[in-house]
């Protein structure tokens, strides 16, 4: 549906849509920390910010000009081989697979001990992976002032000197 | 069959996983507005942080967050990676509308086709005037 | 939209609970579901569910830009300084451990003013990408248009 509906407005309401139900999944497979911000961030603030966006561009997307065999034929290959690489990863829900093995008990434990707070998830991004954190805050700065560069200080002025494209 | 059928059973949020991603490559690739090129780019970012979760999950654990009585947790990792991989996920996303904004001021449109079309009727003047 | 008395109305006794909440969410991240990034985001949809009902002008009277501008700065310099303060102290970069007496309380410590500044950042760039955005527009959209 998101893939053939050419009225953007629409197309972004059910990708809301769809970020909410992808939340509610990760409800029921226990990330309770990232169902929220991922309800959030997709249904709330990336929605806005795609409506600013169509806002100040077209409504409606131009249909194909021509017709989308070849990548019908790679996405299909693509999800085929995909899902042959699936194929070797440990079945849903086993609690002796590899990545449980190492060093998330030791995460648990610690928590319990060392920091004593109970959001196991929250000591982990603050403490254990303190530094991670601090990029990816930077990584979040850097993308407001990219924002900011890019739109600031400058109204649209349409066709008066967009043939200068530097 | 039976193989099939039990691998199936096993492993379909990965392969449901897997089409999501297909599917939100397919919309980059083959869809020439850049704003719906976004949005599939949003989708197959959802679809990774979906393979990782349903990675973390353990059959008959619970929310990371402790109780007071010894139960089995499912893994935190996975849920730090992806708070991370979110964030990090509409940082881009508003860098690329931002640059869409600004490809629409210039430009004119906002479809790949005409774009290119633009650049080069550019690129021909410049030819020929040089 | 100022018009609208239902979106007035409902906003109106809407956005304070955003924010009161979004602050809960902050401080109460260590005990539940939360911490810096879910609050920081919610704040920001407070301040842009203001911007939606009464007009971009009365969000840059509440929130100017330059402001919020030094606050992206400020919420990323807190997280630095707590990595430099725990060096200073004696432990590593980071190091949570030894800005208190004792280690648990060192750690709480530096997880609250880690999670302030991560939720302070995240609040500001996401009000300030809204306000680039939303300045970029020609003129008002009439209420037809939607």
């Amino acid at each position: 549906m998101i893939i053939r509906e050419r009225n953007l407005f629409s197309v972004i309401m059910l990708s809301s849509v769809f970020s909410l139900l992808s939340a509610g999944l990760f409800v029921t497979m226990d990330a309770v920390d990232v169902a929220f911000t991922e309800a959030a961030v997709g249904a709330g603030i990336s929605t806005v910010l795609f409506l600013a966006a169509l806002a100040l561009t077209g409504n409606i997307e131009k249909p194909a000009p021509r017709r989308p065999y070849i990548p019908l034929m790679v996405m299909t290959g693509l999800a085929s081989i995909l899902i042959y690489g699936t194929m070797d990863l440990p079945p849903f829900g086993k609690a002796d697979a590899p990545v449980h093995m190492h060093v998330a008990p030791d995460y648990i434990s610690g928590t319990a001990t060392r920091i004593g707070i109970p959001n196991v998830v929250s000591a982990v991004l603050a403490s254990y992976r303190g530094f991670d954190t601090l990029g990816e805050t930077g990584v979040i700065f850097t993308a407001g002032i990219g924002v900011i560069l890019l739109l600031r200080g400058r109204l649209a002025s349409r066709n008066a000197h967009s043939r200068d494209i530097k | 069959m039976v193989n099939f059928f039990n691998q199936f059973l096993s492993h379909y949020p990965y392969w449901a996983v897997m089409l999501l991603m297909s599917a939100g490559l397919y919309i980059v690739v083959s869809r020439g507005n850049l704003i719906k090129k976004i949005i599939g780019l949003n989708l197959f970012q959802v679809s990774v942080f979906m393979l990782y979760i349903s990675m973390g999950k353990i059959t008959g654990g619970t929310a990371p967050i402790l109780t007071g009585k010894t139960e089995i947790y499912s893994n935190p990792l996975p849920h730090v990676l992806i708070l991370t991989a979110i964030v990090v996920g509409i940082a881009t996303t508003a860098i690329g509308l931002a640059l869409a904004i600004r490809i629409n001021d210039a430009y004119g449109s906002i479809e790949e086709d005409e774009i290119l079309a633009q650049e080069r009727a550019l690129e021909m003047q410049d030819a020929r005037s040089s | 939209m100022k018009h609208h008395l239902i979106l007035r109305i409902g906003a109106k006794w809407l956005i304070p609970f955003i924010m009161l909440f979004a602050l809960y969410v902050q401080f109460h991240g260590d005990y539940g579901p939360g911490g810096g990034f879910q609050a920081g985001v919610l704040f920001a949809a407070a301040l842009i569910l203001y911007a939606l009902v009464f007009g971009l002008a009365e969000l840059n009277r509440v929130a100017p830009p330059k402001h919020v501008l030094k606050l992206m700065a400020i919420g990323w310099l807190i997280y630095i300084g707590t990595g430099f303060a725990g060096a200073g102290l004696g432990g590593k970069y980071l190091d949570y451990d030894v800005l208190l007496n004792d280690p648990v309380s060192g750690q709480h410590l530096g997880i609250f003013l880690v999670e302030l500044g991560v939720g302070i950042t995240v609040a500001s760039v996401m009000l300030a990408i809204y306000q680039c955005f939303a300045a970029h527009q020609l003129r008002e959209l009439a209420d037809d248009e939607w």
